[in-house]
């Protein structure tokens, strides 16, 4: 049987956060009224000309400067020629043969810790498109121009990724260097970020390419994944059938989370690429470049080599908060209000926090537990006050708005028993009771030690020090 | 450098334009003329020549992010031949 190898490449289109549209001066925000927001330009009316955005030009140089890669002195604009009626021109303003990004590259760590290298073949300006409804009306699509002129920048990577994971590794973190740069919101549900995935199949071993298919509509980083895995087992069933794989543009549904057959790709691939001649070509003076990259923020894998360098943090866990620019500057505010290990703090913010946005559909920046209250309740589990059982029901109880660590486990009690003859009452009451388990003990079964444990924190409401618990019940059984 | 019946039809349907086939056969004729015409150039050495994307040498010059459009909707929509609720209605395109 052959084992085989996935090749995968992605093109992901980020929406850039400008105020106006790439080629005119109309709004780009998002949920307006449909087409209040679609000016001349964006309609193709006869007659109008395209003039370029200088902010879209600068956020594409902050990209490509991101990814290490080239920023062409000189790039030009192309049309690309289809028909479609969400394109009203007939065609598609992009970049082709001279695009204004080229050659980057990009780290992704994948789970066994190994760095792998992702090329980034090119990153283009175009303008995006306006939206189709097909569904609104019985016999006629209906068309909302607004997103039409939304400056888009296309970022293709080398066919580099071997499994859905490296695919979603890499996808994450291009959306986490948008989100950094401050150029896209990256949000998937609006459109701001999407993916299409080119996929083949080869034997392992092989340098030649398979056909590779196209998947369209991956509109969250989990679809991608099922998508993509859907799409390597379909493909591997096709080749071991001893059939061809077909090049063409497939289609990703989330509901049966299958792909399906869109369209044959070879006739709609024929774009006819020619340079517009409405725009001239692009000039980038090497001092705009140079000031663009003094201004650049931190980057993601710069923040997570700081953090664990000040923090002592592990590669992991400082690459797991720096993922998100807000995560990150949320731990940075909790470990200035703490003196308890900032491991401590990674963990409540990566685990119990975490949980609970998620459950509750928040962003850490509207966390109802802000990073001071956090540090408050990790003080008082670095200075005994509570155990880290307790201080989770604290957690809840800040989550839904009782107060702060401090008034709540005054107004409940949750003080943790340290005082040696409470505790000792409590141990003996608990050994009294049961005299079968004592001698069970005696008489060589070591496990029962932890029912004794078990029963004394039940006895005293999980508020007992479970070290000195552990201390008084050897003695007292020894 | 001659072009075939089959590539201009082909070229016909991407551009929406309805040619017959008898028209083709003139087109294909015309259109390799053409070609052929323009074909001289690869005698010239073109090595260190900058390909021209624009006749004219100048730069784009760049516009400030700036929102200076204002609703026009219902102007614009008068000369749409069907819109419902804002929105532009086409004949149904089915993917």
């Amino acid at each position: 049987m052959t084992a085989w190898e996935a090749v995968i490449g992605l093109e992901i289109h980020v929406q850039l956060d400008t105020r106006s549209k790439i080629f005119s001066a109309a709004s780009t925000a998002f949920g307006a009224e449909p087409n209040t927001q679609a000016c001349a330009v964006d309609l193709g009316l006869p007659g109008v000309l395209p003039v370029l955005n200088l902010e879209a030009v600068r956020m594409a140089i902050m990209f490509g400067l991101a990814i290490d890669a080239t920023i062409a002195q000189r790039s030009v604009f192309a049309r690309k020629n289809y028909f479609y009626p969400d394109l009203p021109k007939g065609y598609q303003i992009s970049q082709y043969e001279l695009p204004i990004v080229e050659r980057g590259r990009l780290e992704i760590t994948l789970e066994n810790e190994v760095q792998k290298v992702i090329g980034i073949t090119r990153a283009h300006l175009e303008e995006d498109a306006g939206k189709s409804l097909h569904e609104e009306f019985e016999d006629f699509t209906a068309v909302d121009l607004n997103r039409a002129g939304t400056p888009l920048i296309e970022v293709v990577s080398e066919p580099d990724m071997r499994s859905a994971k490296e695919a979603i590794l890499y996808m994450k973190k291009i959306h986490s260097i948008v989100r950094y740069l401050g150029i896209s919101d990256g949000n998937m549900q609006e459109g701001s970020f999407r993916c299409d995935a080119n996929v083949s199949m080869r034997p392992a071993g092989e340098d030649a390419y398979g056909t590779r298919t196209e998947i369209k509509n991956l509109n969250s980083f989990r679809f991608v994944e099922r998508a993509i895995d859907f799409e390597i087992e379909r493909q591997i069933g096709v080749l071991e059938d001893g059939g061809e794989v077909v090049q063409e543009t497939r289609l990703y549904d989330a509901g049966t989370g299958e792909t399906r057959s869109m369209r044959s790709k070879e006739e709609a691939n024929d774009y006819r690429y020619f340079p517009d001649p409405d725009l001239l070509p692009v000039v980038i003076a090497q001092d705009m470049v140079d000031a663009i990259r003094a201004q650049l923020p931190e980057l993601p894998w710069e923040k997570a080599s700081r953090l664990s360098t000040e923090y002592g943090l592990k590669g992991h866990d400082a690459e797991t908060l720096a993922m998100s620019r807000e995560l990150a500057e949320y731990f940075e505010r909790t470990a200035k209000h703490t003196d308890a290990d900032a491991k401590l703090a990674v963990n409540w913010i990566t685990g119990e926090l975490s949980a609970a946005l998620n459950q509750d559909h928040l962003e850490i920046t509207e966390s109802p537990v802000s990073s001071t209250m956090l540090a408050g309740l990790l003080n008082r589990i670095e200075d005994g006050t509570i155990s880290g059982k307790i201080a989770k029901d604290v957690f809840r109880s800040m989550w839904t708005g009782e107060g702060d660590a401090d008034s709540i486990i005054e107004s409940r009690g949750l003080r943790q028993i340290t005082d040696d003859s409470e505790l000792e009452t409590l141990v003996d009451q608990v050994l009294q009771d049961n005299p079968k388990q004592v001698e069970q003990f005696r008489s060589g079964k070591d496990k029962v030690f932890g029912f004794f444990v078990g029963q004394v924190m039940k006895q005293s409401g999980g508020k007992a020090n479970p070290k000195q618990v552990n201390d008084l019940l050897r003695k007292k059984l020894g | 450098m001659s072009i075939s019946l089959e590539e201009i039809l082909s070229i016909s349907h991407l551009a929406r334009l309805h040619i017959d086939e008898e028209q083709a056969g003139q087109y294909a004729a015309d259109l390799s003329k053409i070609l052929a015409w323009v074909q001289q150039m690869n005698q010239v050495d073109t090595r260190g020549v900058v390909p021209m994307a624009h006749p004219l040498d100048v730069v784009q010059r760049l516009r400030e992010d700036e929102v200076t459009e204002t609703d026009q909707r219902e102007k614009f929509q008068t000369v749409a031949p069907r819109t419902d609720r804002g929105l532009y209605l086409v004949p149904k395109v089915i993917e």
